[in-house]
């Protein structure tokens, strides 16, 4: 049992523990207030680590080849900004970088380091502050944008020249996939409940959760 | 518990990166969490100015977003520039009218909506409208959730110009509205976030429906 206030409408209400997989909604708005515990951590670690992996070949292979005429060309993420930047677009590209490559990293890898800091008792304080950059990263991060943006790019192309699909355009749609399972499969809160805390003399304020570090 | 009571009318805040409920040490200086440190804040500071202008600006982005170009396609000396509705013209008589209608609630649809969407919140909790809090917070939260998709159009520009690069033959090469089309994007997913559903509720409450 704990007391929370909702985020989105500030009402405080009691939430009860939750079983695995269970909800509990904000009672006057709706929002969706704590999810039971998600399990243990080696299965967000084992995605995000798969997620590691898929940005990697995302990154280095081309995302689709053209043939026309006897010549070829092929184009990865970072040569589509690259491109857009060459073309005096500077400010598109460097939107796209950010959102294409730098916030999908960010995030996997600060998920990568929280992951591995949470095994350790007590949680180390850096853990929270990289939980902090992994919800910075995360709204910037638009893989599912960008495979969509793909495949139209490759229907608008293929009226004019031969387009294939590329192996970077594949893991593209399977990180589409792995992040927001590593979401689903992870529980922030889990982390927040045994994260030592930045000021720790200070008195625990008020009807807190329940004692640190009892039940997972 | 007791009666519906927020946080702000008991003196505390939520934390809004760990969601630890803390006794404000004073309404003007919060200070910060003491398990994340991060600044607490009862209501994001300065909400409504803030959200104001980055959708103002936004509005303004929008006009030469979809006014100028965003692509050129040079195919042997000549140059044609598409716009956002060019393109989405181009997919439907290319015959992918699915692809078309994705593209037109993308980048035309979506954006608008957010912009009027984030009006009609701001305009609401100026005049302090007590009705119908929860579907303004669902509105709120369709336009947090909707607004990355927007940035589909700046993809699919970034890589046709990325590909077709076989000149003199053909080749494509971005237009002036790609940027104002990704500023209109940018502002208004940040205006999502300085703008506080919270404000909503405080004018006043709603019989609750289904307190539990
Ligand atoms: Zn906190």
């Amino acid at each position: 049992m704990q007391t929370l206030a909702c985020p989105d409408c500030d009402l405080l209400q009691s939430v009860p523990d939750l079983p695995p997989g269970g909800k509990a909604s904000c009672a006057r708005c709706g929002h969706a207030l704590a999810t039971g515990t998600a399990g243990p951590i080696g299965r967000p670690l084992a995605l995000t680590i798969a997620a590691l992996f898929l940005l990697i070949i995302a990154n280095i292979d081309p995302l689709m080849d053209l043939s026309a005429v006897g010549r070829h060309a092929s184009t990865t993420i970072i040569g589509g900004a690259y491109q857009m930047w060459l073309e005096g677009q500077q400010a598109t590209a460097v939107v796209v970088g950010f959102c294409a490559v730098v916030a999908p990293a960010g995030y996997i890898l600060f998920m990568l380091v929280v992951l591995l800091g949470a095994g350790r008792t007590p949680v180390p304080r850096w853990v929270g502050e990289m939980l902090r950059w992994a919800d910075r990263m995360r709204p910037w991060s638009m893989v599912e944008v960008m495979m969509l943006g793909i495949l139209v790019a490759l229907i608008k192309i293929a009226d004019l020249a031969k387009v294939e699909p590329g192996i970077g355009m594949a893991a593209v749609g399977v990180l589409m996939l792995l992040i927001p399972a590593i979401e689903v499969n992870f529980d922030p809160h889990a982390i927040w409940h045994r994260v030592t805390w930045v000021e720790p003399k200070s008195s625990p304020p008020i009807a807190d959760d329940s004692a640190p570090g009892t039940s997972s | 518990m007791a009666a519906a009571l927020t946080a702000a009318q008991a003196g505390l805040i939520g934390c809004e990166h760990c969601g630890l409920l803390v006794r404000a040490a004073s309404a003007d200086e919060p200070g910060h969490c003491p398990r994340c440190g991060s600044p607490l804040e009862s209501r994001r500071r300065q909400s409504i100015e803030r959200t104001w202008a980055l959708v103002i600006a936004a509005a303004i982005c929008y006009i030469p977003a979809n006014l100028l170009p965003v692509l050129g396609t040079t195919t042997l000396g000549s140059t044609e520039y598409d716009t956002i509705m060019g393109g989405v013209v181009f997919l439907y008589t290319s015959g992918s009218w699915p692809l078309a209608l994705i593209v037109l609630i993308a980048s035309v649809m979506v954006p608008l909506g957010k912009l009027i969407a984030l009006g009609y919140l701001l305009i609401s909790v100026q005049r302090r409208s007590s009705s119908s809090n929860r579907e303004r917070t669902r509105l709120y939260r369709m336009v947090e959730f909707i607004g990355r998709w927007s940035m589909l159009d700046v993809f699919v520009d970034t890589f046709t110009v990325a590909l077709v690069q076989l000149s003199p033959l053909m080749a494509v090469s971005p237009g002036p509205g790609v940027m104002f089309f990704a500023a209109v994007v940018v502002l208004t997913m940040i205006a999502a976030t300085t703008f506080d559903p919270r404000l909503i509720w405080d004018a006043g409450g709603e019989p609750e429906s289904r307190i539990g």
